[in-house]
């Protein structure tokens, strides 16, 4: 029951703290998307993508000039048809991963998106433990009524 | 003159908390009690010193003496009385005496409020502590950064205050959030002192909570104002950016709000000790990180104003002397503390430990988080970027996952109990939520928020559930409670609240940028806000460019906000400041852009919609309130160790929301 | 043994701080060296009709200098671009970053004018293409058009004698390989 419980509410969690702040709706757009679709997905996109001559902006929220080249030029590309990888994946290449908010799985962030999952782990593991040990204390002070019957059963047949 | 005889003070000072950290630990070392005692009248006399030497230094900026080279390079005559007084600490000398005054402050209340309570080689060994920090930040701030050097020839005026800086919020931002940080100063001295002693029990964690929670409470303050600050002061949305030098404030927020539940056990239930010590010693560390941090220009940042790693390294010369000491003792001494250990999953010890585990794992992120592409650029040199979308998927979940727990361990019993037991809250409960989800989902049309929007809700229903369990709906007992319960209470459902703002936030917030001409419209969220004709002027040491914004939704005038763009001369800058309608419903906002001139094209102009964004801030101001509450009750129930009494000690437990089981 | 953890974590921690102040938080690597030139195609500063390409880089060894009349830093390295235009044997472009047309032909005619072409680009097309994060910045192309260096920063007379000028020197040296068609960018 309490295993349930906790496995329950940590599934949810994690589905729901994994896009709770994402605004963006991820929008398909296809080659004669409307303004207002690329306008939807030029924002998720500028919202990944770090202004470079700001510190710590999107481009989404820069006045900078260089960053409102870069949001001109993002959405002229989700107009021609680009989807939203393939905008990021050309800013990438462009500035390389340091454009990249949101840091992409690879070697050299292995430790940063490896470490909070061994410390999900590490709790889990923890309660897990926790749980075992008290149901198991839990039999050992009380028996069921098979078990009950079963040592009297024994008892008897010793006699 | 008074620049002299401020700097020194500060010398004095120096020497004072020399001998403040020798002579105390000697008197305890051998037990002698002259020795011991000299310890208050040094920290109250430090205190005294260093209020003098801040009160000359703000003296010399109401007098604008631009002989003093502070003075001369961050006022000017032509700035308004309140930012003369906020430009003190508006630079890195300034903040960093303020650093050191309020350090000092504390020191000498510990040995005020401690006089009589606290036993004295305890207090004597704290206060020795609390020297040795003041001593290690007092002489970084008179060989590396004199904030009374003159400067010859004297300069005609000032060269004013970075514009961005000049503003109700900085006035209280800094104040505040060092009073935080500096506040955990206490738990660290008192960790230290009581591995000195080889004791950390029920007692120890009593004494020193009234301490956490003024600290924390203030950190809670100075983060939630400075979160404001930016919001209006920025004018890019954002209530909170995962920038840096906030996540180095959140650090100590996260650990000190674990050391603030984890001392709770320890009183209660004597389990968690080691954990205890390493956090009080963790806490106060991350709060030496984090004026490192802002000091040394380790990590790019928007919000930085000093930057200069010779500094650095002097700061991270001092966190590894005073938290390699503490945790080298920490593993000398370690063995000769004694802690409970027979934990149960389902009680409200467990949903301690859990809370613990959850805000140090989020604490490791965001420290991870904050500092990976610096170490990622150190091993490899390749350049990183982890930004908010990184710390709303890992963080998220971690936080959703507390407040799951958060709503129910307050019901349980402090020992071992049964999830059985409580099915009619539960029920009650999970129909209140599923409302919430339904009607949420309804209003924002996102499942993701519907459900996080349940999670704050069955918080509020826990939280509810405790109080009415405790009280069993009678109004007499309801009145009759401590206010520890009612600090309880508040800042939990001041965590509902939070959630809620955020969620609505999250789902609903909408923004719009183009560059348009005055009589133009830009909408957003079905708001349609039309610039007005652009005004030019000067008011008192800027230059503006300034439009009114008239906001109408289906045809309907519902608000005007003004937007400027400034000009400070002095510095030669532009900012902008944003025009804001705020509300308990849909905060609305625009902001013609800085950096851009108008061209004949227009300007370019931002507008926002913002849902809920408000109840963020109150969430967050409640939870500072709680903490404020639950001390007015630890202040009035601390009683004297020769007066003490076992069952009112018991009775004054703040934590004892439902009665022990034992 | 457990005792020791905190502190070990801790001193660890504090390496990697100290490792990470002797470094400069503001410098980018160039994510284009050894590709070929971008493609663009954007007319130069003085005619809006006549547009020019990455074409025409080939054959030449170039420096690719970015730059804007609004750029402080431009002002400082000038002299140094006045000094070296003379030498012939490389083509000096200049990218008039985020500019207005009369605003760059009056700074020019002020400091006088080193480039042998310029490419207008006051949108930044060509700049977000080559990655760049301020003005000045300069580009080395070999003959075939592919950027072998890029420099951050305002070129100082050291900067050019001791690096810029010896790589010059040496790409001349490479035979001129035709239009690379392989690359994929």
């Amino acid at each position: 029951m309490i295993r349930l419980l906790l496995s329950l509410f940590f599934a949810l969690a994690f589905c729901l703290g994994s896009a709770t702040y994402s605004v963006a709706q991820t929008a398909e757009t296809a080659p004669n998307a409307s303004s207002a679709d690329v306008e939807q997905t030029a924002r998720a996109v500028g919202k990944q993508l770090r202004c470079v001559v700001c510190q710590n902006q999107s481009i989404e929220e820069s006045d900078a000039e260089l960053a409102a080249d870069m949001r001109r030029i993002v959405r002229e590309r989700l107009r021609e048809g680009a989807t939203e990888d393939e905008v990021i994946a050309m800013m990438r290449d462009r500035y390389g991963d340091y454009v990249l908010l949101n840091p992409p799985v690879q070697a050299n962030t292995a430790v940063l998106w490896g470490t909070p999952l061994l410390l999900v782990l590490g709790v889990g593991w923890f309660i897990w433990t926790l749980a075992r040990r008290r149901e198991r204390t839990a039999e050992l002070s009380s028996l069921t009524e098979d078990e009950q019957a079963a040592l009297a059963k024994m008892k008897r047949d010793l006699t | 003159m008074l620049a002299e005889t401020g700097q020194m003070a500060l010398a004095l000072a120096f020497m004072v908390a020399l001998f403040q950290t020798v002579l105390p630990l000697i008197g305890a070392h051998r037990g002698h009690v002259g020795a011991m005692a000299f310890a208050d009248r040094a920290a109250l006399l430090q205190g005294a010193l260093l209020v003098y030497a801040f009160g000359a230094l703000t003296a010399v900026f109401l007098q604008s003496d631009f002989s003093v080279k502070l003075a001369a390079v961050h006022s000017h005559t032509a700035k308004p009385l309140l930012y003369k007084v906020s430009g003190v600490w508006a630079n890195h000398e300034g903040s960093m005496l303020l650093w050191i005054l309020i350090l000092a402050i504390f020191g000498a209340a510990v040995a005020w409020r401690g006089r009589d309570t606290l036993p004295l080689s305890l207090r004597s060994r704290a206060l020795a502590v609390q020297g040795a920090i003041g001593a290690g930040f007092l002489g970084f701030l008179l060989f590396t950064s004199n904030p009374f050097e003159r400067l010859n020839p004297v300069p005609v005026d000032g060269q004013g205050l970075n514009p961005l800086l000049q503003d109700p919020g900085l006035a209280l931002h800094p104040p505040l959030l060092y009073i935080g940080y500096v506040g955990f100063s206490v738990a660290f001295s008192f960790a230290v002192a009581a591995l000195l002693e080889g004791r950390v029990d029920a007692v120890w964690a009593r004494w020193l909570r009234p301490w956490v929670l003024v600290s924390w409470s203030f950190l809670t303050l100075g983060i939630t104002v400075g979160s404001v600050w930016a919001y209006y002061e920025l004018g890019w949305g954002g209530w909170w950016v995962w920038d840096p030098v906030e996540n180095v404030s959140f650090l100590p927020w996260l650990a000190g709000t674990a050391l603030l539940h984890s001392i709770l056990t320890l009183q209660q239930r004597h389990s968690l000790a080691h954990w205890t010590v390493l956090l009080a010693i963790s806490t106060f560390s991350l709060s030496m990180i984090g004026t490192f941090v802002v000091r040394s220009g380790v990590l790019v940042s928007v919000h930085a104003f000093a930057v200069d790693p010779e500094r650095g390294v002097v700061i991270l010369a001092l966190l590894l002397g005073f938290t390699g000491a503490a945790l080298a003792l920490y593993a000398l001494r370690a063995n000769k503390l004694v802690q409970a250990t027979d934990l149960s999953l389902i009680s409200r010890e467990g949903g301690l430990v859990f809370n613990n585990l959850v805000l140090v794992a989020s604490t490791v992120i965001v420290f991870l988080g904050t500092f990976y592409p610096l170490f990622v650029e150190g091993f490899t040199g390749e350049k990183i970027s982890v930004g908010a979308p990184y710390f709303d998927r890992v963080f998220a979940p971690m936080m959703m996952a507390l407040l799951l727990v958060m709503a129910i361990a307050p019901l349980l019993k402090w020992r071992n109990d049964k999830l059985a037991h409580y099915r009619r809250i539960f029920l009650w409960s999970v129909l209140f939520v599923g409302l919430m989800v339904a009607l949420s989902w309804i209003i924002g049309k996102s499942v993701l928020g519907a459900l996080a929007a349940g999670v704050a809700a069955w918080l509020i229903a826990g939280t509810i559930a405790a109080i009415i369990k405790r009280t069993n709906g009678s109004w007499a007992k309801l009145r009759a409670q401590p206010a520890c319960f009612w600090g309880f209470a508040l800042a939990h459902l001041g965590v509902g609240v939070f959630t809620l703002g955020v969620t609505a936030m999250s789902v609903g917030a909408q923004d719009n940028i183009a560059r348009i001409q005055p009589g133009d419209s830009l909408s957003v969220s079905g708001y349609t806000f039309t610039l007005g004709p652009l005004e030019e002027g000067a008011r008192e040491n800027f230059q503006y460019l300034q439009g009114d914004v008239a906001v109408t939704k289906d045809g309907r005038d519902v608000t005007q906000v003004t937007t400027e763009q400034r000009f400070y001369p002095v510095r030669n800058m532009v900012t902008t400041e944003a025009g804001f309608a705020p509300s308990f419903g849909t905060t609305l906002f625009a902001a013609i852009g800085d950096g851009n001139p108008p061209t004949e094209d227009g300007v370019i102009m931002r507008v926002y919609a913002q849902p809920g964004v408000v109840w963020i801030w109150i969430g967050a101001f409640m939870m500072a309130l709680a903490g404020f509450v639950s001390l007015a009750d630890q202040r009035l129930r601390l009683p004297k160790p020769e007066k003490a009494n076992p069952a009112k000690v018991h009775s004054a437990s703040p934590a004892s929301v439902v009665q022990p089981a034992e | 043994m457990r005792r020791w953890f905190p502190i070990v974590l801790f001193l660890i921690l504090v390496g990697l701080f100290a490792f990470g102040l002797t470094r400069d938080p503001k410098l980018l690597p160039s994510e284009l060296l050894d590709r070929p030139f971008p493609d663009f195609e954007l007319a130069t500063l003085d005619d809006e009709s006549d547009l020019i390409s990455e074409d025409a880089l080939q054959g030449n060894v170039s420096l690719v200098n970015v730059f804007g009349s609004w750029c402080v830093a431009c002002v400082v390295e000038h002299p140094v671009l006045m000094q070296i235009t003379d030498d012939t044997s490389f083509q000096l472009v200049g990218i008039n970053w985020r500019d207005t047309r009369p605003a760059a032909k009056r700074w020019l005619e002020r400091y006088d004018d080193p480039y042998d072409l310029i490419v207008f680009d006051g949108e930044s097309r060509l700049a977000i293409e080559l990655g760049v994060t301020g003005a000045p910045e300069t580009f080395v192309t070999d003959k075939s058009g592919r950027i072998r260096y890029k420099h951050v920063g305002p070129i100082s007379e050291s900067d050019w004698s001791q690096t810029l000028q010896p790589l010059v020197a040496l790409l001349q040296e490479e035979p001129d390989l035709q239009p690379m068609t392989d690359e994929a960018g």
